[in-house]
């Protein structure tokens, strides 16, 4: 194993050699998968001109799989890579992403919002903002979900190229041009109709690859005491990093929120972070909604984010876990913690992002190696896949056939389609040349997150509850909490990176928490108010899509009572519920 | 599966398109490799601190591969057919 040195001579950082000496095996193994991944596409294009078949197929497909589906279509590069970063610089406390940031939301998903957008039979997030809202609620939920879907595919996109670097050694700038070739090409011959099945593969893959990283890691520290004892040691001879207590206990959490107060942090945890961001996005993000709007009856529908909850409660074992002992068992990224400069990685100085790249180096023989960069290329494949195929979406049915060319046929759409995913893809590629200068990337997505899905959240929620509230209010809520979480990343400490001023003290996850809870807030307060004094839709127009103008049978599938307990949401739910507490009192 | 179509003439399995023969297909083909490379390559036991890595996530992995690719053979998804064709 050599190690890289790089030539500084200006930007772009050129590797001499790859963090990772790959072998013949593994380029084979990766070789097998992109086999599978275009031969999925093909089998999926063949039964396309036999459609029945093909839906049906697809219809007939277990609860466990759209499951599954919903689960990887957030497990891509930016999780399994920002999460693992996270674990390395925070430890324990980013599991708060997982348990407290994402499971409630799920469960939330599948009891309470999916019987709206299953029942009013809208083909996209954004259309059901349509119905109930009209025009400019509408125009702003799809342009702002268009282009975050544009942001994070360049992230994903940027982790690829960084990937392809430290295995291929090659320049990244080339490196992100041809990843992105490689992504079009898979978009274009999979197509929307694979996406699915390679979701569910790409599941099994990164399972494969991070499980024995994790257990091999953890045999070489000495278990789990061994990596508490190591960490403990790191911390104590680096006393301006988080300390070993704040690294092991995920609550209060203060290292990762930046708060001085435990119960400050606490709040911003569960109310930033588990309520207002993560019901943001878990119940609002087209991504996610759309597996479980595919399936065929509203129980099913229901189920999915529900059945998806369970392996998405131990995904952290495998992502954050692999990046604390990053911290312990590799040099570079133990300097790194420690405040020192090192130079590699995949962007010419090390960052917690190459965490899991180095523990694949010093732990994993050729052969797993090979199914661990499957993993990764996967996990990233399908994350941008998706990323893409949502912004299709919503830019042909909801931005251009909505207001700039309606009314044509099918196949017109569908060419729209394809050049919108040339177009975002170039767009992709550009933002990953601005995400390459962000060090952590969960901090630039958490960013996000609150610019967009806080307030859709509330404007939501409160849509669906309150027949009252009106189209105007809507707009003018979304606008405003998205500003007002741009004015508190503006004025907190390098949020926005040089934009942001430094007046409030507030910096990294914390800073992002409040800025989504100040756009919560604002649009709550805006909406209400305005409510009361504009014109409401009449009853007549909000049947499916408000609480009180629905009737009951609408909102409930009468055949699950026939099922085992097992199988119905309301159960199901709970035992998720009950386990996830359960991970937060252990941990 | 001409067979399968004498047999049945309303459904065929979904066979290839079923996404458990896809995963225990993978699954199985990285068990196969793993297990080979354990066998008779370098196990590189000072990366791994001491087992043989490859040996074991490789028979992990051809276990569950053949377990799912059991579970679509005992349970086959029956897929309708359209007579048009």
């Amino acid at each position: 194993m050599t190690w890289p040195t790089t030539l500084s001579i200006g930007a772009p950082p050129v590797l001499t050699s790859t963090i990772i000496s790959a072998h013949l095996v593994d380029y084979l193994i990766v070789a097998i998968y992109f086999v599978f991944v275009l031969g999925i596409g093909l089998v999926a294009r063949r039964q396309v001109s036999d459609s029945v078949d093909f839906f049906l197929s697809g219809r007939s497909l277990p609860a466990w799989v759209t499951g599954l589906a919903f689960v990887s279509a957030n497990l891509g590069a930016v999780e399994i890579m920002g999460m693992s970063a996270n674990g390395a610089q925070y430890g324990l406390p980013t599991v708060h992403y997982f348990w407290v940031g994402a499971i409630p939301a799920m469960l939330f998903l599948g009891v309470v919002m999916m019987p709206f957008y299953y029942g009013s039979k809208v083909r996209s997030v954004p259309e059901f903002m349509y119905r109930r809202f009209g025009t400019g609620a509408h125009l702003v939920n799809s342009i702002s979900f268009a282009v975050a879907q544009l942001l994070i595919a360049g992230v994903n996109l940027y982790l690829l190229g960084t990937i392809i670097q430290a295995l291929l050694g090659w320049n990244l700038y080339v490196a992100l041009v041809v990843a992105a070739i490689i992504v079009l090409s898979y978009i274009t011959v999979g197509g929307l109709s694979a996406a699915i099945y390679n979701e569910v593969l790409q599941f099994f893959v990164i399972v494969a690859a991070l499980l024995p990283l994790t257990l091999l890691g953890l045999h070489k520290v000495g278990g789990w005491s061994g990596l508490k004892d190591q960490i403990t040691q790191a911390a104590a001879s680096n006393p301006d990093g988080p300390t070993a207590a704040q690294q092991l206990s995920s609550w209060p959490g203060t290292a990762l929120t930046g708060f001085s107060s435990d119960f400050l942090s606490v709040i911003g945890i569960v109310f930033g972070l588990g309520f207002v961001l993560s019901f943001g996005y878990w119940t609002t993000n087209f991504v996610e909604v759309q597996r479980a709007m595919a399936t065929d009856s509203i129980s099913s529908a229901r189920k999915t984010p529900i059945i998806g909850a369970f392996p998405k409660m131990f995904v952290p074992f495998i992502t954050i876990v692999p990046g604390m002992l990053a911290a312990v068992l590799v040099t570079e990224i133990a300097k790194t913690k420690a405040g020192d400069t090192v130079a590699g990685g995949a962007g010419g100085t090390v960052t917690y992002n190459d965490s899991l790249i180095y523990l694949m180096r010093d732990l994993l023989p050729n052969g797993l190696l090979g199914v661990a960069i499957a993993g990764l290329l996967a996990a990233f494949m399908a994350g941008m896949a998706a990323n893409i195929s949502a912004f299709n979406t919503v830019f042909s049915y909801d931005l251009w056939e909505r207001y700039r060319v309606p009314g044509r046929e099918d196949g017109y759409y569908l060419k729209v389609g394809r050049w919108a995913t040339v177009g975002a893809t170039v767009v992709a590629l550009f933002t990953a040349l601005f995400a390459s200068g962000f060090s952590n990337i969960m901090d630039y997505l958490q960013t996000l997150f609150g610019f967009f899905n806080a307030p859709l959240f509330a404007t939501f929620i409160l849509g669906m509850f309150w027949k009252r509230m009106t189209p105007t209010a809507a707009w003018i809520g979304l606008i405003a909490g998205t500003l007002s979480a741009v004015t508190v990343a503006i004025l907190s400490e390098g949020t926005l990176g040089s934009l942001s001023v430094g007046v409030l003290p507030l910096s990294g996850q914390g800073a992002s928490f409040v800025a989504a809870g100040a756009a919560f807030v604002v649009d709550i307060v805006l909406s209400v108010a305005i409510s009361l004094v504009t014109e409401p839709k009449p009853d007549s127009e909000l049947r499916g899509l408000v609480y009180s103008e629905t009737p009951k049978e609408d909102l409930v599938d009468e055949a699950e009572k026939s099922l085992p307990w097992y199988q119905r949401t309301l159960p199901l739910a709970g035992v998720a519920l009950v386990l996830v507490i359960a991970l937060n009192v252990a941990f | 599966m001409p067979a399968n179509e004498v047999e049945n003439r309303k459904t065929h399995n979904a066979g290839l398109f079923d996404i458990r023969n896809i995963i225990g297909a993978l699954l199985g083909i990285y068990g196969v490799i793993l297990l080979l490379m354990g066998i008779f390559g370098d196990p590189e036991t000072d990366k791994t601190g001491g087992p043989n890595a490859n040996l074991w996530a490789g028979l992990v992995m051809l276990v569950i591969g053949l377990v799912f690719l059991a579970w679509a053979r005992l349970r086959p998804v029956k897929v309708p057919e359209t007579h048009e064709d």
